[in-house]
């Protein structure tokens, strides 16, 4: 009979994040940032139909970064334990909050269990009644929550992302100013993504019930503009 | 997260089901049981569309139970339930109905079609004829724009969950005889919407006049019935100012007789 290699549980964790940290950085980064009436949310995706921001809840939105059918199997469960939960007790009970730890509670369980850990990193956004109670939860493959604020970075090339974006970013914009701002953070030094190439999305604070709404490529010209 | 084969995709009610929160499992009822009920609501096609309306009252018995229940509400942007029935399942009914639509929404990232919500309907309706032969029966009228013909369509049901398109108008409840005569004699292909308004609002006027169980407006405490048009611009609930204003002149009229 074969005895197994001994693997020390450090080398052991950390080829597993090497292996989600290479898988992530494959992708393209995605953008979230407050503005002065809600979250907009900006990413490089070339497709219009497989999406990396969706709509979870009345004001809460989920973005995805690494490989897609991962991140979109995450999406789903968000959305069916968010109207779950408001059907069984009430709309306003549901929160970006609690979302984002059962995500952690899946992402490290599977991290540390299963065969390969998910090569996903996941933004929860929620956009509350003023600024002050908006909420940016990033949620890492092995499992790691960070609360953000003004703005939160994904994907790959997050360090060169994150730099632009804090040069870029202005407190309280308007969405003109707030977009403007994510197309420069995710353009390099030598490339600028065209604007079909782009998904944008906003939770605004619109005094609508559901706060998600998609903008497409000819309004985002036209608000860019 | 779910199992391949196990996996309920974006059907809410299977969803609940398998997490053990369905509320269409046995009810047991005692037949004597008194419980609220909800009556009349009319919808009809015109130019643009289709309007729905329903009174607001709800009976137990022969006590009216409340004075302002909303029957007709809105399922999604572009479409409308009316129910007549056992309020207590009828607004559950809705309630998951709305969800449902929602739900598949967001999980598949696209609408559902007008025909696909019908449908949806007609299942809950059929999940619930268990409670239906026990006597709580609900009988919901669905309305809505359909994108992919360009009209307005309206569907009513039958307690087995059967499911009828209607080309011109439908009531349900018991005030539908009335309601519908109303609607016979006046009712034309190329109605205004905001002719049709006020067809839906003479139509239970007559109907609350002859049915003690449907209620009329209500001038006292501001309580008029619940109208909304859908058309391609999406739902829009008619003003209880302008409703005012188009039950006084229905009075002036049947006074003036």
């Amino acid at each position: 009979m074969s005895m197994p290699f001994y693997v020390p549980p450090e080398q052991f964790m950390k080829d597993r994040a090497d292996f989600a940290r290479k898988g992530i950085a494959r992708g393209r980064a995605l953008v979230a940032l407050q503005y002065e009436n809600g979250i907009a949310l900006v990413s490089e995706n070339p497709s219009t139909t497989l999406h990396k921001i969706s709509e979870i809840y009345d004001r809460i939105a989920f973005a995805g970064v690494g490989k897609y059918n991962e991140f979109d199997q995450l999406r789903v469960a968000g959305v069916r334990a968010a109207d779950i939960k408001g059907y069984q007790f009430s709309r306003q009970d549901v929160d970006a909050r609690s979302l984002a730890n059962q995500y952690a509670q899946i992402l490290s369980q599977v991290f540390s269990e299963a065969p390969k850990p998910m090569e996903v990193e996941l933004l929860v956004a929620e956009t509350g009644l003023d600024k002050n109670s908006d909420r940016l939860f990033h949620v890492m493959y092995d499992g790691t929550v960070l609360d953000e604020h003004n703005f939160s970075v994904l994907g790959g090339d997050t360090q060169a992302v994150t730099e632009r974006l804090t040069n870029a970013y202005v407190d309280n914009s308007s969405l003109k100013v707030a977009l403007q701002s994510a197309i420069t953070a995710l353009s390099g030094d030598d490339k600028k993504p065209a604007h079909t190439d782009l998904e944008v999305a906003v939770l605004e604070r619109n005094g609508k019930r559901r706060c998600f709404r998609r903008i497409n490529d000819i309004d985002l010209l036209s608000i860019i503009a | 997260m779910f199992a391949a084969g196990a996996d309920p995709g974006a059907n809410f009610g299977e969803l609940l089901r398998r997490v053990g929160l369905s509320p269409f499992e046995s009810v047991v009822i005692d037949n004597d049981l008194v419980i609220p009920h909800a009556t009349t609501c009319v919808a009809m096609r015109c130019k643009d569309g289709v309007v729905m309306a329903g009174d607001r009252r709800a009976t137990s018995g022969h006590l009216i139970s409340h004075r302002s229940m909303e029957k007709v509400v809105q399922a999604d942007e572009f479409s409308g339930v009316a129910i007549a029935g056992a309020a207590g399942p009828a607004m559950e009914m809705i309630k998951l109905f709305q969800l449902q639509l929602e739900h598949y929404e967001k999980v598949e990232g696209q609408t559902l079609s007008l025909e696909g919500k019908a449908n949806q309907l007609s299942m809950f309706v059929r999940n619930n004829l268990p409670a239906a032969m026990q006597g709580l029966v609900v009988v919901p009228i669905f309305a809505g724009f359909d994108f992919f013909s360009q009209t307005g369509r309206l569907w009513d049901y039958d307690v087995t969950g059967g499911r009828y398109e209607e080309k011109d108008f439908v009531a349900t409840g018991s005030g539908m005889l009335h309601a519908g005569t109303v609607m016979r004699v006046a009712w034309r292909r190329d109605l205004a919407v905001d002719d049709a308004v006020k067809l839906c609002a003479r139509a239970l006027w007559e109907a609350s006049d002859a049915d003690s169980a449907t209620g009329g407006p209500d001038a006292l405490r501001n309580i008029y019935p619940v109208i909304a048009s859908i058309t391609r611009s999406g739902w829009s609930p008619v003003a209880d100012e302008v409703l005012a204003k188009i039950y006084k002149d229905i009075a002036k009229e049947v006074g003036a007789r």
